[in-house]
């Protein structure tokens, strides 16, 4: 035990005086999630907007005030005919048409439905597919003023011509994603960068010699990105729940324990990654790109695994951030509890013994 | 405890498939002797001594260091050998002392014995104005005789040091031997691999690795007369060159 303490305390100094990985400890989660947070976040502001008004009359008016008046968009051209449409979004200037069908306001009072159709400019799907809901709400909510003061439904119909079937996203995907990335990286990295170099620089040979075992070796070297790693995820929850008010609906003390399991799945990942590398570019290189990529592309943090096509859904299935983020998605939003993540968990349980056993096997084989 | 042999090889090999990289090798070091282990680039020597400081197990032969033996408690080895590799083996971001307390810690030494021999080893080397500087900003010849230093905190009853004063000036390898007289007089046993051929002459005994095979062994003084050479650079040029 004492020359484990030891053997901790060293790994601490090695980690506090190198202040680039310190850097990537504690600077990267912090700078992510605010990143992730404020700049892609999917709530939009002052978008450009052109309004088609081919009513023009008192009813189209009001709800063009309305959505005037909002901070969510700002109206920045008023055309005339349908065939400007294309133009203009081809000129880049807007991101939305707003067209008010003939005799609206008559239509709405006659037959209690009119139309209003929404085009948005899907280069930009997420973003076309919040505007598009911004602008129903808003409809809505005129709608629901409308109807307060009459029995009459009256009922306007918002057309949104957008085919595609994303999944409204707001700030709070985010933050089981970037959390994900997070814990992995810097375990996965972190460790086997601090393996590797020991390898380099010739001392992992001297341990070896030592009295010490290899696996108390690499305990002595994981045990502090366990640590490390454990108030990351609590920085990561507390500027989640106190900066963007994401709430965390289930248990915390659950949310805490899974978030423990990736993180060791993470570091069972980094000691594997350090097995079959000889140098800390190396090992470097396999984390990101090994790593990285699949964890932000096919974990479902950015793209949803269900339009993905059917050979990427089954690549996904091997990513343990796909599991981790059904489990905070689970924990912090729809508040579950762990009969609802049991399968998930059981997974990441079985990939972190898979990834201990090959590395003890690996590590064998470079003993012989 | 003189003239008891600490390690005892016997038709020791290595195999890599087919190729074999140390080819049954035979010889014993007595305890407190100075055992030079000579052969050039490739010819199994590093092998070789994996398999005795037990981090690479043995195709075939026999073993046993320090009364131990190779295959089965290679654990109980570790604790009585000290070992200091041709690459610099201490932790460049660590200070001296954080040094000497961390492999102190890793050989099980209470913290008692630790804080002595710190005190010991600063005076000795005369170290007490960079005892808390990182070891990255010692010069080498500093760096090699603090690692050697280290590897002697346990007091182990064999040190192997593989080739310990590769790239030092001619001054400081003359320190080092002097610190390897010192523990060899103290009773620790020495098991040295070098390319100086000085070097060579300053050990009791030297075998010298040709091919995986040890091709001569004997006191420097006997080999030179055995070649009829007055330098062991030409016995090894002999031998080498086959």
């Amino acid at each position: 035990m004492k020359r484990f303490v030891g053997f901790v305390r060293k790994e601490f100094y090695h980690i506090f005086r190198d202040k680039r990985s310190l850097f990537i400890l504690f600077g990267m989660p912090i700078a992510q999630i605010l990143l992730f947070g404020f700049a892609i976040t999917n709530e939009i502001n002052n978008v450009n907007i052109a309004i088609l008004d081919q009513a023009n009359d008192v009813t189209s008016k009001e709800i063009i005030n309305k959505i005037a008046a909002s901070k969510h968009f700002s109206i920045v051209d008023i055309i005339q005919k349908e065939s400007s449409i294309e133009s203009i979004f081809k000129k880049g200037k807007v991101k939305a048409v707003l067209q008010f069908e003939n005799n609206f306001g008559n239509n709405l009072i006659k037959e209690k439905q009119a139309n209003v159709q929404v085009l948005t400019d899907a280069t930009d799907p997420n973003m076309a597919n919040t505007i598009s809901n911004y602008i129903s709400a808003i409809l809505k909510k005129y709608q629901q003023e409308l109807n307060k003061n009459t029995t009459i439904d009256y009922q306007i119909v918002p057309q949104s011509r957008m085919v595609y079937n994303a999944e409204l996203k707001s700030v709070y995907m985010f933050v089981p994603g970037v959390m994900t990335v997070i814990l992995m990286l810097v375990s996965a990295m972190m460790t086997s960068i601090s393996i590797t170099r020991e390898k380099e620089q010739g001392t992992m040979e001297i341990l070896l010699v030592s009295p010490l075992k290899p696996f108390q070796v690499i305990i002595g070297k994981v045990f502090p990105y366990i640590f490390l790693s454990v108030i990351n995820a609590i920085v990561i929850v507390l500027l989640s729940i106190f900066v963007f008010n994401v709430p965390v609906n289930g248990s915390l003390f659950l949310l805490g324990i899974e978030s423990v399991l990736f993180i060791i799945t993470s570091l069972a990942l980094g000691i594997l990654i350090s097995t079959i590398s000889a140098t800390q570019q190396t090992a470097m290189m396999i984390s990101l790109m090994g790593l990285m990529l699949p964890t932000i592309l096919l974990s479902g943090f950015i793209f949803p695994i269900s339009s993905m096509p059917l050979p990427l859904q089954v690549i996904s299935n091997i990513i343990p951030a796909k599991w981790f983020i059904i489990i905070v998605k689970g924990i912090m939003l729809k508040g579950i509890g762990i009969g609802f993540i049991f399968k998930e968990t059981a997974i990441l349980v079985l990939m972190t013994l898979l990834f201990i056993g090959i590395s003890v096997k690996k590590y064998k084989i470079r003993l012989e | 405890m003189k003239n008891k042999n600490v390690i005892e090889v016997e038709n020791l090999s290595k195999l890599f498939g087919d190729f074999a990289a140390v080819n049954s090798i035979s010889f014993h070091v007595k305890a407190g002797e100075i055992f030079g282990f000579l052969g050039a680039n490739g010819a199994g020597k590093t092998t070789a001594i994996k398999m005795l400081i037990g981090i690479s197990s043995p195709t075939s032969g026999k073993a046993t260091i320090a009364g131990f033996d190779v295959y089965k408690e290679a654990e109980s080895i570790k604790k009585n050998i000290g070992y200091m590799s041709q690459k610099f083996a201490l932790y460049d971001d660590l200070t001296v002392k954080e040094n000497i307390t961390f492999f102190g810690g890793i050989y099980g030494l209470s913290k008692k014995q630790i804080d002595r021999k710190r005190c010991e080893l600063v005076d000795e080397l005369g170290l007490q104005e960079v005892a808390n500087s990182l070891v990255s900003s010692l010069p080498l010849g500093w760096k090699q005789k603090l690692a050697f230093s280290v590897s002697l905190l346990h007091d182990p009853k064999i040190v192997f040091l593989d080739e310990p004063t590769g790239g030092v000036d001619p001054i400081t390898r003359r320190q080092f031997w002097e610190m390897i007289y010192k523990a060899a007089h103290n009773g620790t046993t020495i098991f040295v691999t070098t390319h100086y051929m000085d070097e060579a002459e300053y050990c009791d005994r030297v075998s010298i690795m040709v091919n995986g095979k040890i091709e001569a062994l004997d006191t420097p003084k006997k080999l030179k007369a055995h070649y009829k050479t007055d330098t062991m650079n030409d016995v090894f040029l002999k031998l080498a060159r086959g």
